[in-house]
């Protein structure tokens, strides 16, 4: 048998390796378009739209972090850092697409329709706020990292069986891209070729470890190849850049082309929740500065006020429409009929089993 | 009617509820093409399509978080979990996600899925493929747990647990799926969940069990029998709601009970259920509630299995013991 001419790849020829990763962005910091190509079709209200969002969800996370060091919330994630990520993903969304939210995802859901008085109940741990609204196509808040992933998988393979167009979003964080769920969930969708759109929040930190230590990895977006499903890096405190790239893979999810990951880089500024975490025990002093001047809301608002349509006129209504909306909804929330014993018993079964019917009895008024 | 072992009899009752209900789906490991590693969904998918009974990747979480998405949708997924021993990658799912869909979504969701689990030793099989876990479920409210001992039953409760609108985690034993055979009838029926069976009546004392020891007790029972001893046998079916009316009124007649469970003796079904007998029968009882079990150790698989699995033997004493006050 003839030998083959050409001389075989040597064994360190032979490594797979991972081509750099480029981050896809439409803004520079500065607020200055960098890629003409990719900039949404959106309209000028639209595009005010996004800015009034993030503006709103801002003081509305400033806010909830004073009720919450006022001991007036349960649980609180701030997200200061992460609107364009949160506010750009949600509104390439259609009404009926799902959301599989971590529980710092709070601001989706909201603008998917799941009222604000409900999210402070949800925090206080009022089961009645995890009763979301018929037609809001939302699940709870999930609390294990990664659960929410496997469950997208399950979610989008009923959307498909049922034959809509719509697609599911699920959203975690870097910290969360270390769970066998977050791989087990993309190998699934793969496979069955399921509309989700995987965003990873990569905010720098999982409480305190930083993602240097969650992975030897260059990005996360590259864990969705192992995978086998298109994944991308975008910068995730450009919200125009997000909006584009769920866009695109919310389309080609609706298409029956299957799953999208997508990595946004962004930043918490503040701590991991208000339970007492102290950013300043794993942080230098200077790296929440370096990163404000990156953060979402600046940027955006310079590109506008760049193309004439944002005012500080603007800015202040939005701020003092934000306030309202939260001392309003903070009352409502305070105003809610208290939980009780009996309705919790109730709500373990459709039909209460003889065994919770006598421990019921021990708490009936 | 025809006579059938026990997995013939859970792939009728998944065939039925596949024919009556489209929103029924199947899915697990080697489940489609293969028909499972025991052929409990033989030719399901042949039969119904790859739509509806089909293969996952190697990934029992990954499962776990499929049936409880589907779930949530408004589909009836069956979800098997190829081993007892595997449901630890799953226990997310099974121990937390699906129990509180209902409370935590105050009611907007629910998650009717049915996980089925081999488990149960004395047929040999490998580390983990057989130890009793059913005490780490039954110690989760939100989820139903049901283990039948015989072909009518597997059916039947099977059926009801697939219809059910909350989860339910299905125990099949092991030794029960080719050694048990018995009549079971066409169609669709139910055995309702939560609702122990009198296997056999007795008056002297009560033997609570389930699973393959309700076939050790009924064993130890003839033998005691010869004696002079008169033994009710109850099988659960059920291991959570336990049914406690029947167990009192079984008490009440007897005045002596003994709770016979293969899996290892601490905190487990016997020791829920003797602290119900404690807290509603014990002034109708006349000597201390014994438990026959597995050792508090590791399941001694396969080499000592025999010896560590309950015996007639062991229960037969234990009769002895009690009728000794």
């Amino acid at each position: 048998m003839a030998r083959t001419k050409q001389k075989a790849q040597s064994l360190l020829e032979s490594e797979i390796k991972v081509a750099p990763i480029t981050t896809f962005s439409v803004l520079s910091p500065e607020g200055k378009i960098v890629n003409e190509d990719e900039v949404p079709g959106l309209s000028d209200e639209q595009l005010q739209e996004l800015m009034k969002r993030m503006v709103f969800t801002r003081v509305w996370d400033q806010r909830a972090t004073g009720l919450a060091r006022q001991g007036r919330l349960g649980f609180y994630a701030p997200v200061a850092g992460q609107e364009a990520t949160m506010i750009g993903s949600q509104y390439a969304l259609d009404k009926e697409d799902f959301i599989l939210p971590g529980y710092r995802d709070i601001p989706q859901l909201h603008f998917h329709g799941y009222p604000m008085y409900q999210a402070f109940l949800w925090s206080r741990g009022h089961q009645h706020g995890g009763q979301i609204p018929e037609g809001v196509n939302v699940l709870l808040p999930q609390i294990i990292i990664g659960a929410q992933y496997v469950q997208a998988s399950g979610v989008a393979m009923a959307l498909k069986k049922r034959n809509t167009k719509n697609i599911v979003i699920t959203y975690t964080g870097d910290g969360g891209s270390s769970q066998g769920d977050f791989y087990e969930a993309m190998n699934f969708a793969g496979v069955y070729k399921l509309p989700v759109v995987f965003v990873v929040q990569n905010n720098r930190y999982a409480i305190s470890t930083p993602v240097t230590k969650q992975t030897a990895a260059a990005s996360l977006a590259q864990k969705g190849i192992a995978a086998g499903i298109p994944s991308i890096q975008v910068d995730g405190m450009d919200v125009l850049a997000v909006y584009q790239a769920v866009s695109k893979a919310k389309e080609r999810a609706a298409n029956g082309e299957g799953p999208t990951l997508i990595e946004a880089l962004n930043y918490r500024i503040g701590p991991h929740s208000m339970s007492g975490d102290d950013p300043t025990r794993y942080r230098t002093k200077e790296e929440p500065t370096e990163w404000e001047q990156k953060e979402p809301l600046t940027r955006f608002r310079a590109y506008l006020e760049g193309k004439k349509l944002w005012t500080e006129e603007m800015e202040t209504g939005v701020i003092e429409e934000a306030k309202n909306t939260v001392t309003a909804e903070i009352k409502k929330a305070d105003q809610y009929p208290k939980m009780k014993i009996v309705d919790l018993i109730d709500s373990m079964y459709e039909t209460t089993p003889p065994h919770l019917e006598e421990q019921k009895a021990e708490y009936a008024d | 009617m025809a006579q059938l072992t026990m997995v013939k009899a859970i792939n009728d009752a998944l065939r039925v509820e596949l024919s009556k209900d489209e929103n029924t789906l199947i899915f697990g490991e080697d489940v489609g093409v293969n028909g499972g590693v025991f052929r409990a969904t033989e030719n399901l998918q042949k039969e119904f399509g790859v739509d509806r009974v089909f293969d996952t990747p190697l990934a029992e979480s990954g499962i776990g978080g499929l049936a409880v998405g589907l779930g949530s949708q408004g589909f009836r997924p069956i979800a098997e979990i190829q081993f007892i021993g595997f449901i630890f990658e799953a226990m997310d799912s099974i121990l937390v996600q699906a129990p509180r869909l209902r409370y935590r979504s105050g009611g907007r969701y629910n998650c009717p899925v049915t996980f089925r689990a081999p488990f149960g030793a004395g047929v040999k099989s490998p580390e983990l493929h057989s130890d009793s876990l059913e005490g780490l479920i039954t110690q989760t409210p939100g989820i139903k747990v049901v283990c039948p001992s015989n072909p009518y039953d597997a059916k039947g409760l099977l059926i009801s647990s697939i219809r059910d609108n909350d989860p339910v985690f299905f125990m099949e034993h092991l030794k029960l799926y080719f050694s048990v055979k018995g009549e079971v009838p066409e169609g669709e029926y139910t055995v309702p969940i939560g609702k122990a069976n009198v296997v056999r009546e007795g008056k002297d004392v009560s033997i609570f069990t389930y699973g393959a020891m309700v076939h050790t007790s009924l064993k130890a029972a003839e033998a005691a029998e010869k004696e002079g001893v008169s033994v009710e046998v109850i099988d659960l079916r059920t291991l959570s709601p336990l049914d406690m009316d029947t167990v009192v009124q079984s008490i009440e007649k007897t005045n002596r009970a003994i709770v016979v469970q293969e899996a290892p003796k601490q905190a487990g079904i016997a020791g829920e259920l003797i602290a119900q007998i404690n807290e509603k029968a014990i002034f109708h009882l006349e000597a201390p509630v014994l438990r026959v079990t597995g050792p508090s150790t590791v399941l001694g698989f396969p080499l000592i299995e025999e010896e560590w699995i309950p015996s007639p033997a062991r229960v037969q004493k234990a009769i002895q013991k009690v009728m000794s006050y």
